[in-house]
This record gives structure tokens, C-alpha cells and sequence, in this order.
């Protein structure tokens, strides 16, 4: 490639660092999200052990189960490097801005029925709760990650459930004030219905293997809330009352569409690695399946009554069609 | 909830209430990435029109690009284990307030080591020795003390991290690390450089106060944790003034266009700045760290040591060294009117001379590294600018070498760690630093004879800048860029 400067042009020495030529097979342009991502980590010549866990390295391959040749092979989809990933927020949190101004200005959260607002509230403010235990997961898995593609990918995510637990504080209180905030911290401390779920993220605050974190908090649970609350409950409290819940819920719902995809193709690296993976991965969301779906039932009793179990079975026939489409067999 | 955070009580700090740790940024993450995807796509737009001019051929004098490859070599992939660690701490603190301020730093790091590699890869295209700086982080001899310094940190337990790099490096330092090279690159023409080093300072801000309110917070809950943060205060001032040798270097002999002198900076950022700071946090019973006195005199030599150091291994740096013209050099008696005539301009007039003559100064030999801070010997004994200062203590009938009292007594109060050290004078006696596939049981190995090609050190970076590629490129392409 020349460079025209005036009238003269400059022929490059190289296109690219060392590194990713060799990825990449040539010495041809690299893309930002190449630079900023691919065999950064330190993989060698570590000067000292852990003294919190002298057992491992400071980055090791094996605090998982998981194996790969190249832990670079879980790219990102989406190719987010910091920059990328702050634009794309930035986007959505200014269309979210515009979204609760116009429901402020239009006086609409005040017009949104009182049993609309209940009947909002119980399933949804409590997710806060969940949305900040996930931050913490998120985190585990980013930490003790291997490799950038991963770790990033992971610290990214766990600023979004940071976000998404404001957003749904945001919510509460313009439907409620103060009152809802606290209201739903009893129930998820002390209500029945939530007991399972709390047992749930908690549980994994505890859990060592951080593929094993990513698939259970990742796929297994978000996989069957999201779509239950900002697909299924969505549609029902817009039928019922008006669009004003989906309105102030937006960015949860188009970042789980978004999330997704990434997910789903680190699986089908993941299982498409090696048959020791594709068994694993089918193994942990087997297990964390059936433990999700016992922890957000009486949730969906609580949004659907006797619908629930109709509406779930079809959220796990959706998990399960997910887990085939990227390799597992479950 | 010990299970939760494991990691929080080993190293004898007593916290009685963690809510008394407010989150100090105090920003919701709406604002947040409202802000930052504003300075993003400031930043982003300036780095594009730079590269689309050739803004390379804009910079002082070629020089100043062995500027950038230190740069890139010793920053970014220290700025990444930052990220990872305080990824590590907004998962291991007990307290909500300090998980999310550490979370924030943690995505504010990768920021800044990716923003650091897009603004230097442009300049890679044109020069050589920048192509290498993943593969060498790990490798380099000279990039080895940056890397025990960040390894020590994050292997320590999550108090001392924050004291390491949160107090010590993002608080105490900070300046004197980063404002060096935001100027520098300013006063060179490199608006690339500049422009990022501008918007991470903004995010360093932020950074500061996290390290401060550690402190405070620590200070507050226990008077049983005064001496041991004051341990680790004295302890990581030491360890980060040994790392700055390098940044002054830059300042002093790297940059075409200069600031102002290391000393000049070291006494306006260090001694009276960080002399306020320790004045104030003296009503929890904190003392200026031991070191202090020591940095004072020393900052009259380290730069000229450690420029004379690499001088003296052209085969071993991807970036090129040289003698300062006679200019520069009085510039350096002005600045340093103690040191400068008396001890170094000798020596470098006289390697000066012997390369005129033909006779450059080339050293082969491994050098010898402190187990600490992994410097080589080069620093002087104390109070005695001719003599060179060596320590050593005998731990499990092995005797171990650092290269100053500070460094010895870290070394002694830990001795089971730091026996650890990657040293690779060592390492590659012992066949550890081979490039891949290379048969270390061979009957013909030696050790040592591959080290070019272990480091992937391309011969065109090597050795003096004067006759180098790079001077020569640049000379031709601004020739081109300017003349009809």
C-alpha cells in the first residue's frame, strides 16, 4: 500500500506488528480490535507466584476445565476494543436518555396504571439484584480469564450489568420512588419467590472454574430471564397497560439481542475445539439449566400464574436450540 | 461471606466496616459512557488525521521515535496488567464502594493500553523495533524490572495491589511518569502521542482519588494497619523510583526537544508535591518514605547511569542510543552543574571519541541484576558517585544480590518470594531463554548464542541511530515531504 503525501508517496516498511502478521499468515493491515486484543497477555517467564493462590500462575490455563490451543480463537464478534465498546454504549445510553425524558416530560410513568405499576414492579425491580450479582460474576470470569479476547469481552459485560442494574433503579423510581428501591430489597432478601434465585448468583460467587461461571450466569440464566422478563412480561404489561415499560427497558432488551451473538459463537468455538470441551459445555448446561429454571419459576408464577410452565418450556426449547446451533448436543 | 472474598483478610489488615469505603467516583455508567464515547471519537478522529498526513515526518528529529519504542515497550503492557488487577479487585474487595471504583479503573486500563497501541501503530509502519513489543515483554532484559514490578504487585494480596499501584504508582508517581511523556511528545510534534496521553490524564484523575481513599480507608479502621501499610508505603516508593530511571533517561538524553530536566521534574512532582501529600496523610502516622533521601541524591545520576548503561549494549535494545551533540551536553552541565562535568561528560566524550575512532564500546557480557528490582548494577554506593553499590543477603545457603539498602530490605522482609525473580542472565545460563524448538540437550548447545532470535529482535533496530535505517528513511521522506 503507498501513502500519497503531496506528491510523493511513502512505501511502508511493514503494515503490522510481528504478532499479528503471524495470525494472520501475512503482513497486511490489522484491524484496532486485532491491535488491541490478540497475544497481549503475558503467557511467560511470570517473576512471581500468587501468594493468594500459590497453586497457579499469575495467568493460568488451567483454572478451567476448558481447553484451547489458542485462547485468541474466542474473538468477539462484535470486534470490541474499549473505544468500540464505549461508542456503541454511548449510542445506546443517549437513545435510553431520550427514552425516560420523553416518559418524564409526557407525564407517562405518572399515567401508568397503579396495578400496572405493582404488577411491573414485583418481577422487575428485584432484577437489580441479579443484574449486580452478575456484575460480580462477570468479574470473576474477566479476572481469572485467559487471554484478552476473553477477559475483555467479560470486563466489558460486567460494566453492562453495572449499567443494566441503574437502569432498572431508574425504573423503579420513576414508578415509585424510593419505596419501590427498598420494597424490592425485602423481597429479594426475604421473599419466597426469589430465595432460589439469590441461592443461584450467590452460588456461583463460590464457584472456582470461570468457563463454568460464564456458562451458568451467562447462558443458563440470562439466557431464560432475559427473554422471559424483556421479551414475555414485556409483551403482556404493554397488552395490559402501555408501551411505557418497554420504552424504559430498552436497553436490556437490545443488549441481550446483541450479548447473544457474541455468546453463543464463544460456545461454538469453545465445543467446536476439541470433544473434552463439547462435553463439558453440555455437562455444565445441563446442570445449570435445570438449576436456572428451578430458580426463576417462581418468578414467572409470580409474572405468568398458570401460564408459566407453557411459556418456559418454550424458553428452554429456545436455550436448547441455541446450545445445538453452536455444537452442543445436550 | 469469607468464601465470597477470600482474599481480603491473609494479609493482617483489620477492616471493621466497609461501608465507611465510598465508591469515589460516584458516576453511574450512563454518564460514563456518554463521556468517555465522547472522548473517544475526539480521539479517534485526531489519530486518523494524523496517520493520514504522515504525521510522523511532523516530529523534532527521528530520535525522538526511540522515544516511542521505550514507550511501547514498557507502558501499554504494564497498563494491561493494571486492567487485569484491578479487574481483580473489583471482584476480591468486601466493600460495594471500592468493587465498582476498582471495576471502572479496570476498563479505564484497557483504555489506555489499547489507545496506546492504536497511536503507536502507525509509526511501527515506518520504524523499526516497535514490531516485537508483544513477543518481548516477556523476553527483554531491560523490560523485566517494569514487569517484576506489576507481577509483585498482583501476586501480592489485594491491599498491598492497591498500595502498589493505586498509592504508590497512580498517586505518587503518577506525574512524574505520564506528564514526561505527554509533554515530550507535545514538545516533539507528535500529536498522536500527545492527544492520548491528554485524555488518559482525565481518567487519571479519577484514578488518584481511588488510591488515596485506599490509604485513608486502611488508616481509619485499624491503628494495628499503620505499620503495615507504612511498610508497603516505603517499599513501592522504592520500587517505583527504581523503575523511573528510565522515564528520566528519556527526559534527559531521548527527547530532541526537551521539558525541563529529570532533576528539575523530581524535585517539582516527587519532592514537593509528594512532600505535601506525606505532610498530610502525617495525622494518621504515616512517615516519609524511607527511600526519600536517597531519591534526593540520586537524582543527579540514575539518568546519566542508565543512558551510559544502554549505550554500552547496542546489541541488546530495539531502540537506538547516541551521544548527545555538544550542545546537549551543556545543556546537561546547566541542568546538572553537580554531577554532570564531573562524572559523565568524561565518559561520554570518551565513548564518544572511541566511536569516532571506530573503537565503539560494545558490551557482551550478561549483565548482573538486583533480585528485587531487577536493574542492572549500574546505581552508585551512597554519598559516593564512584564506587557502585552492591547488597547481599544469604537465604537457604544461596546468596542473593540487590542493588541498594531499599532493595535489600524488601528482599529480607520477603525472601521466599523474591528467591522467584525471573533474572535472565540467570535463566538463559540454565538453557530457559532459547527461541522455540531449539534442543537445549544437544551435545554442540550453548546457551546464549541465540538470544537476536529468542528476543525476535530484527538487527535493524540494534545500535547507534547515527547510519541507522530509521535516520536515514526519515531524512529521505522529510526531503520528499518538504523540497519540490
Amino acid at each position: 500500500m503507498a501513502i500519497d503525501l503531496r506528491t510523493v508517496s511513502i512505501t511502508p516498511l511493514r503494515q503490522t506488528f510481528g504478532h499479528l502478521a503471524r495470525r494472520m499468515g501475512a503482513d497486511k493491515p490489522a484491524s484496532r480490535y486485532m491491535e488491541a486484543t490478540m497475544d497481549l497477555q503475558p503467557v511467560e517467564n511470570y517473576h512471581y507466584r500468587p501468594t493468594w493462590e500459590p497453586q497457579y500462575e499469575i495467568f493460568d490455563e488451567t483454572r478451567t476445565k476448558v481447553t484451547m490451543k489458542d485462547w485468541y480463537a474466542l474473538k468477539d464478534p462484535r470486534q470490541y476494543y474499549y473505544g468500540a465498546w464505549t461508542l456503541a454504549r454511548g449510542k445506546m445510553q443517549e437513545i435510553a436518555e431520550g427514552d425516560f425524558d420523553l416518559v418524564d416530560e409526557l407525564g407517562l410513568a405518572a399515567a401508568y396504571s397503579a396495578a400496572g405499576k405493582e404488577e411491573a414492579l414485583k418481577v422487575f425491580l428485584p432484577l437489580r439484584h441479579v443484574a449486580w450479582a452478575s456484575n460480580l460474576n462477570k468479574a470473576y470470569v474477566s479476572s481469572y480469564g485467559y487471554g484478552i479476547a476473553i477477559s475483555q469481552a467479560t470486563c466489558y459485560a460486567s460494566m453492562d450489568q453495572l449499567g443494566v442494574a441503574q437502569y432498572t433503579s431508574r425504573l423503579g423510581l420513576a414508578f415509585n420512588d424510593l419505596d419501590a428501591l427498598s420494597a424490592a430489597k425485602t423481597a429479594w432478601l426475604e421473599g419466597a419467590e426469589w430465595q432460589e434465585m439469590r441461592r443461584y448468583v450467590e452460588d456461583l460467587m463460590v464457584e472456582k472454574d470461570w468457563f463454568e461461571v460464564l456458562v451458568a450466569q451467562d447462558f443458563a440464566l440470562e439466557g431464560l430471564l432475559y427473554p422471559l422478563i424483556f421479551e414475555r412480561y414485556n409483551e403482556k404489561l404493554n397488552a395490559a397497560y402501555s408501551p411505557v415499560f418497554s420504552m424504559l427497558t430498552r436497553f436490556q432488551r437490545e443488549w441481550f439481542g446483541e450479548t447473544t451473538k457474541w455468546l453463543d459463537s464463544i460456545l461454538k468455538v469453545t465445543a467446536a475445539e476439541n470433544a473434552g470441551n463439547k462435553a463439558q459445555l453440555a455437562e455444565w448446561i445441563k446442570h445449570w439449566r435445570e438449576r436456572a429454571l428451578k430458580a426463576i419459576k417462581p418468578v414467572a408464577v409470580l409474572a405468568f400464574g398458570g401460564d408459566a410452565d407453557a411459556i418456559l418450556d418454550e424458553l428452554v426449547q429456545n436455550l436448547n436450540a441455541r446450545a445445538a446451533k453452536a455444537g452442543i448436543t445436550l | 461471606m469469607d468464601k465470597v472474598f477470600p482474599q481480603t483478610t491473609y494479609e493482617g489488615i483489620k477492616i471493621h466496616d466497609w461501608d465507611k469505603w465510598e465508591d469515589p467516583f460516584r458516576l453511574t455508567m450512563d454518564a460514563y459512557w456518554k463521556y468517555q464515547a465522547e472522548k473517544e471519537r475526539k480521539l479517534y478522529a485526531i489519530l486518523d488525521g494524523f496517520n493520514q498526513n504522515n504525521g510522523h515526518l511532523s516530529v523534532t528529529d527521528a530520535r525522538y521515535i526511540n522515544v516511542l519504542k521505550l514507550f511501547l515497550g514498557s507502558t501499554p503492557p504494564l497498563e494491561l496488567m493494571a486492567a487485569r488487577g484491578f479487574s481483580m479487585m473489583g471482584r476480591q474487595m468486601n466493600g460495594a464502594g471500592p468493587r465498582v471504583a476498582c471495576q471502572m479503573q479496570a476498563v479505564d486500563e484497557y483504555r489506555h493500553f489499547q489507545t496506546q497501541i492504536h497511536s503507536i501503530s502507525n509509526y511501527n509502519k515506518y520504524y523499526n523495533g516497535m514490531d516485537e513489543f508483544a513477543h518481548q515483554q516477556s523476553r527483554m532484559w531491560y523490560l523485566s524490572d517494569g514487569k517484576s514490578f506489576f507481577d509483585d504487585a498482583i501476586t501480592a494480596g489485594p491491599f498491598e495491589f492497591m498500595v502498589a499501584i493505586g498509592f504508590a504508582f497512580e498517586y505518587v508517581l503518577t506525574n512524574i511518569l505520564f506528564v514526561p511523556f505527554i509533554s515530550g511528545a507535545a514538545y516533539n510534534g507528535d500529536m498522536a502521542a500527545m492527544t492520548v496521553g491528554f485524555s488518559a490524564q482525565s481518567d487519571e484523575a479519577r484514578h488518584m482519588t481511588l488510591g488515596l481513599e485506599c490509604i485513608k480507608f486502611m488508616l481509619e479502621q485499624d491503628p494495628d494497619n499503620l505499620p503495615i501499610v507504612q511498610r508497603w508505603i516505603d517499599k513501592w516508593t522504592w520500587r517505583g523510583t527504581r523503575k523511573l530511571a528510565s522515564v528520566g533517561m528519556m527526559m534527559d538524553y531521548m527527547l530532541p526537544k526537551r521539558i525541563m530536566s529529570f532533576k528539575e521534574a523530581w524535585e517539582m512532582y516527587v519532592e514537593e508535591n509528594g512532600g505535601a501529600l506525606f505532610k498530610d496523610l502525617a495525622r494518621y502516622g504515616i512517615t516519609i518514605p524511607k527511600c526519600f533521601g536517597q531519591t534526593i541524591e540520586e537524582k543527579e545520576h540514575v539518568t546519566h547511569q542508565s543512558w551510559i548503561g544502554f549505550y554500552m549494549k547496542p546489541q541488546a535494545t530495539p531502540f537506538h542510543t547516541w551521544i548527545p551533540t555538544p550542545d546537549e551536553m551543556d545543556w546537561l552541565s546547566e541542568k546538572y552543574p553537580n554531577t554532570f562535568d564531573k562524572y559523565y561528560r568524561p565518559v561520554l566524550e570518551h565513548l564518544d571519541a572511541q566511536e569516532k575512532a571506530g573503537n565503539r564500546f560494545d558490551n557482551k557480557t550478561a549483565p548482573m541484576n538486583c533480585q528485587v528490582c531487577v536493574s542492572t548494577m549500574k546505581f552508585n554506593e551512597p554519598g559516593d558517585p564512584m564506587e557502585m553499590c552492591f547488597r547481599e543477603s544469604i537465604y537457604q545457603g544461596e546468596k542473593f544480590h540487590t542493588c541498594s539498602d531499599h532493595c535489600k530490605e524488601i528482599f529480607d522482609n520477603e525472601p521466599e518470594k523474591y528467591i522467584q525473580t525471573f533474572i535472565s542472565s540467570h535463566q538463559v545460563l540454565q538453557g530457559n531463554c532459547e527461541p522455540d524448538g531449539t534442543d537445549v540437550n544437544a551435545a554442540d548447545f550453548k546457551p546464549g548464542q541465540n538470544m537476536l532470535d529468542y528476543w525476535k529482535l530484527d538487527k535493524r533496530a540494534l545500535g547507534d541511530f547515527n547510519g541507522s535505517e530509521d535516520q536515514k528513511n526519515f531524512a529521505a521522506w522529510r526531503e520528499q515531504a518538504t523540497k519540490n
